[in-house]
């Protein structure tokens, strides 16, 4: 006989309906992952006391760990369900893996959360290099191996949310813009043409929701799928705002 | 005059391109994508972008031998001024990459670094680690999200497009489109929409597509009349990780290593494979080739790995197919060089390559066909008009094509980092089409048009999905999608035949007549994921059709296309003499076949499914020449055709002069 276990799913119809489990017996394949069971349970939607429901709804596109699309709370750990391997779900927590939404943005439905805010704190630390134009003007800055050792890994930030959803102090009720936007406005200002802007972004750093919102429980570095070392950033707008400040009082 | 407005379709390099460039340019832009753009299908681009260089440049590289490599490569299916326009573009646009922030990989010197693909011997390819396509698509979002918040850009992320709207002339005057949250359904007016929504390796059940490249889109205005080209053209990389849901690329450096390709000589022999003593063990690559071994070039390595699973049926899982590709044997400082890609074989397998053989196969990879597009050729360079309203544009007018949904690059085969190339390319060259078309719209804008036009739309997008929702049957879209995905890579993807084709078409067919009683799960009008993916079913059926088809029809081998029935067979005699005349009847028999078949197919959508025509390619920079890798007498051939090719010299002429300058 195959092999099978439980996945319990956190599931709600529409933002306005109330969240409610439902369990599924699924039946182990080889080397399976999470965005597979979904699949599976998309293609024979019945719950382990042979309901008839409809398919779980979840975001997921690239499947290899490098959109951000399927973030989920998964065994309680919020993470990629795509990189969720089977085996080891079931090594955490015999028998049943349990799926739930993120917490910190409006569920849509069922796993599907609404990530907007991310994109919009993008937007307000301008998270990009303003160049003349895109006509042909030669190649860009030089740039050393170690600013580009620096710049790549928190270039690879794929706004997943895994970080602000760990994060004690960020939340739908809150104004903080969160670890990824902070590492994000420190990528830019190191960069020589996007550090044009850098002041814009201490300024919003240093503005209600900014950096000192952030308490310094480090749960963020430690749940980024990217290992982005985002408290290395942290720590960076900390010295830079301080002295933009401090230019600010002196009239620069 | 009205306010002119234009409608990107899809959020990957090809359409953040063509927006950032449309917003320069003062147009204001509606992007409409399923996914908010930054996770596109581009983000899992992981080798790189092909451009001339300094340091090539120093070696003799020039921007006319990127379009010959690239023109050879694609075994001379593709009209050539179009390429020859991007690939002199191509260092431009690295450049331009560059100053947006692209973290390009460096030498010690601060410059640019560049590593060497197949299909050339120069070192064109510009990086960023393993994530270039995701480094690019990143930088290209964030110029996006700049003009968005100078309000030169609206975006509608989570939504689908359904299709154009056309009016009683068949101009295409806007797009009908449903936010994926809500199913609202909205009619967007538009002077000119731009479709930049990707490739369509759904329709091979799994690939190493992501989710959502189903060719919904592309197919969606394939029926409402646009011309599909070159459908049957899609490329199989050899080495992939199967996957329950996906099969994830295994860069071909495994093989350049060291690693070695093997199958138990015992059909599914389930022993360990390290318990496996050498002599039970079927390294075919090196027993077949022995000249090249594991380092085969990519068709012949995914020929082979093919035949030894579906034909002789060895392959290492009884349920599934796949092969060893080995590195278990090699020292530790050569595995430690390939860190970046074994560890993605550890995180989606569980299991450590180092010590255990990997378990690959063969994956559809990328769409070389796609919707036809127009281009103008520039009567002096050779290469494009630039700013002709006819570039990019479909048989629809009003509606363009850019990056992998167009046909218009990489003609019987793509060669490696060239398609990130195309898709930046052709965004960016849009927009000066489209500042151009706007400013002489034939027949009015579409501000003119009456809103019954766009009602009717909408109200027949309704119709369909209340038809969808509520259809009565017993079909499961996914078990559907499933069958045809396994009849697409069983008998249309590496080595094919009539018999079998001919089944393929009968079975899409078949897929096709079930499909009609396709039963949803879920019936709800909320989030109804389940609704889309059985839309998007409908149109990978039908694409799946003009791709079976196109191949069927197809009688030769071209590019990754390959009909072993059809192949000109290759000399055999080993004294110089006879190999001459047999090399000399080999060049004949492949001028002959380049007479008939060197066209591209055009498919044109029927209610009895896809009706097939042919159209000459522009070849009139390069004369088109034998691809003899791995042939035997394969110089004698390149010698025997050098001298039958002479009277056909022109075009050589202006390769030299140019190859000069
Ligand atoms: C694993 C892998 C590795 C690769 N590596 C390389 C490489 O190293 N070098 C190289 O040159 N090429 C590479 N390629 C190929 C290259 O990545 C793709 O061809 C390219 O990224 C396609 O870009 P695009 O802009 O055309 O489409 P995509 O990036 O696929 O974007 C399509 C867009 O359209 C939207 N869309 C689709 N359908 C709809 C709809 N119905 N309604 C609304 N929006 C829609 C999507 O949301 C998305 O925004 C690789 C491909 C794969 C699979
Ligand atoms: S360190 Fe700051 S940003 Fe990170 S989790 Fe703690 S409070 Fe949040
Ligand atoms: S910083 Fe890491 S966890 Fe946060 S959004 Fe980016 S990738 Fe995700
Ligand atoms: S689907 Fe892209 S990260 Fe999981």
């Amino acid at each position: 006989m195959s092999k099978s276990f439980q996945v319990k799913v956190m599931r709600q119809e529409k933002p306005s309906s109330n969240k409610h489990w439902e369990t599924f017996d699924i039946t182990y394949e080889n080397g399976m992952n999470m965005t597979t069971v979904l699949q599976r349970i998309a293609a024979a939607p019945v719950t382990t006391d042979h309901q008839t429901t409809t398919p779980v709804a979840f975001d997921a596109c690239c499947l290899e760990e490098v959109c951000g699309a399927c973030t989920m709370v998964i065994n309680g750990r919020v993470r990629q369900a795509c990189s969720a391997l089977v085996d080891k779900l079931l090594d955490e927590s015999a028998g049943v893996i349990e799926l739930r939404p993120m917490t910190k943005f409006p569920v849509v439905r069922d796993l599907t959360v609404n990530r907007r805010a991310m994109f919009d704190t993008l937007k307000k630390v301008k998270a990009w290099v303003h160049v003349d134009g895109y006509h042909d003007v030669g190649p860009g800055p030089r740039v050393s191996p170690k600013q580009q050792d620096t710049a790549y890994p928190l270039s690879r930030c794929m706004t997943c949310g895994c970080c602000v959803e760990a994060c004690p102090q960020f939340s739908d009720k809150t104004s903080f813009i969160g670890p990824a936007a902070i590492s994000q406005a420190m990528l830019f200002n190191a960069h020589p043409t996007g550090s044009n802007d850098r002041d814009d972004r201490l300024a919003v750093l240093t503005s209600v929701g900014g950096i000192a919102d952030c308490g310094n429980s480090q749960n963020c570095v430690k749940v980024c799928p990217k290992e982005i070392p985002l408290t290395d950033s942290i720590a960076q707008a900390g010295r830079d705002t301080t002295f933009y400040k401090l230019r600010q009082w002196f009239g620069r | 005059m009205a306010k002119q407005q234009v409608v990107v379709i899809g959020g990957g390099l090809a359409g953040l391109a063509a927006t950032m460039q449309l917003a320069e340019s003062g147009v204001h832009v509606t992007l409409i994508s399923m996914v908010p753009v930054k996770r596109s299908h581009s983000v899992c681009a992981q080798g790189g972008i092909n451009s001339v260089n300094t340091l090539t440049r120093q070696q003799g590289d020039t921007e006319w031998k990127h379009l010959d490599d690239t023109v050879y490569g694609g075994d001379f299916l593709q009209h050539q001024p179009p390429v020859k326009e991007m690939c002199e573009w191509a260092p431009r646009i690295i450049n331009l990459l560059d100053r947006i922030g692209v973290p390009f990989n460096r030498t010690p010197e601060g410059l640019r670094d560049q590593r060497r693909f197949g299909g050339t011997l120069y070192k064109r390819t510009a990086f960023a680690g393993a994530t270039t396509g995701q480094q690019m698509l990143y930088a290209l979002d964030e110029q996006v999200r700049r003009w968005e918040a100078e309000g030169m850009v609206e975006k509608l992320e989570y939504w689908e497009f359904l299709g154009p709207v056309l009016d009683g002339n068949g101009h295409c005057r806007g797009v009908v489109a449903q936010d994926m949250f809500s199913m609202e359904m909205r009619a967007l007016r538009a002077d000119a929409v731009v479709l930049a929504t990707g490739g369509c390796g759904l329709v091979f059940g799994r690939s190493t597509n992501s989710l959502i490249c189903t060719g919904g889109a592309a197919g969606r205005v394939y029926r409402a009349g646009a011309k599909y080209a070159n459908g049957e053209f899609i490329q199989v990389h050899p080495t992939a990780i199967p996957g329950t849901d996906k099969l994830r690329l295994m860069s071909e450096s495994a093989r350049g290593e060291g690693g070695r390709v093997w199958v138990p000589r015992k059909p599914q022999d389930n022993r360990d494979p390290m318990s496996i003593p050498a002599a039970e063990r079927y390294y075919f690559l090196e027993e077949r080739y022995p000249a090249y071994g594991n380092l085969v070039p990519r068709d012949i390595a995914t020929r082979e790995i093919f035949d030894v699973c579906v034909t002789q049926d060895l392959s290492v899982e009884p349920g599934r197919m796949c092969v060893y590709l080995d590195v278990t044997e090699l020292p530790g400082a050569t595995q430690k060089k390939l860190d970046g890609i074994l560890e993605i074989y550890e995180k989606f397998q569980g299991v450590d390559p180092r010590h255990t053989p990997m378990k690959i196969f063969p994956a559809v990879h990328y769409s070389m066909g796609g919707l036809w597009v127009d281009y103008e050729r520039d009567g002096n360079s050779g290469g494009l008009n630039l700013g002709s309203p006819r570039n990019q544009h479909s048989n629809v007018p009003g509606l363009f094509v850019i990056g992998e949904a167009d046909y218009q690059y990489h003609g019987g085969n793509r060669l490696g980092a060239n398609s990130l190339l195309s898709c930046v390319f052709s965004g960016l060259i849009v927009a000066p089409t489209l500042e151009n078309w706007l400013k002489s719209l034939p027949r009015g804008s579409a501000e003119d048009q009456s809103a019954t036009l766009f009602d009717g739309a909408i109200d027949s997008h309704k119709q369909r999905m209340d038809q969808l929702i509520n259809n009565q049957g017993d079909e499961n879209p996914y078990k559907l999608h499933t069958e045809l995905g396994d009849c697409m890579t069983r008998q249309v993807t590496v080595v094919r035949n009539n018999k079998d084709l001919r089944l393929a078409v009968e079975t899409i067919e078949k897929i096709e007549q079930r499909y009609q009683h396709v039963h949803l799960s879920d019936r709800s009008n909320w989030t109804n994921q389940n609704f889309s993916f059985t839309r998007a079913l409908g149109d990978m059926i039908v694409l799946a059709r003009v791709i079976a088809k196109g191949a069927l029809l197809r009688d030769e081998c071209r590019g990754v296309h390959f009909k072993p029935e059809f192949a000109i067979p290759a000399p055999q005699a080993d004294d110089p003499e006879t190999l001459r005349a047999e090399a000399r009847r080999w060049c004949e028999a492949f001028r002959e076949k380049n007479e008939e078949w060197l066209k591209s197919t055009i498919s044109r959508h029927t209610a009895d499914g896809p009706d097939i025509s042919y159209e000459p390619v522009d070849t009139g920079l390069i004369n088109p020449r034998p691809r003899t890798y791995g042939l035997k007498g394969a110089e004698m051939i390149d010698e025997v055709w050098r001298e039958m090719d002479k009277g056909n010299a022109a075009g050589a002429a202006v390769a030299e002069s140019e190859s000069k300058t």
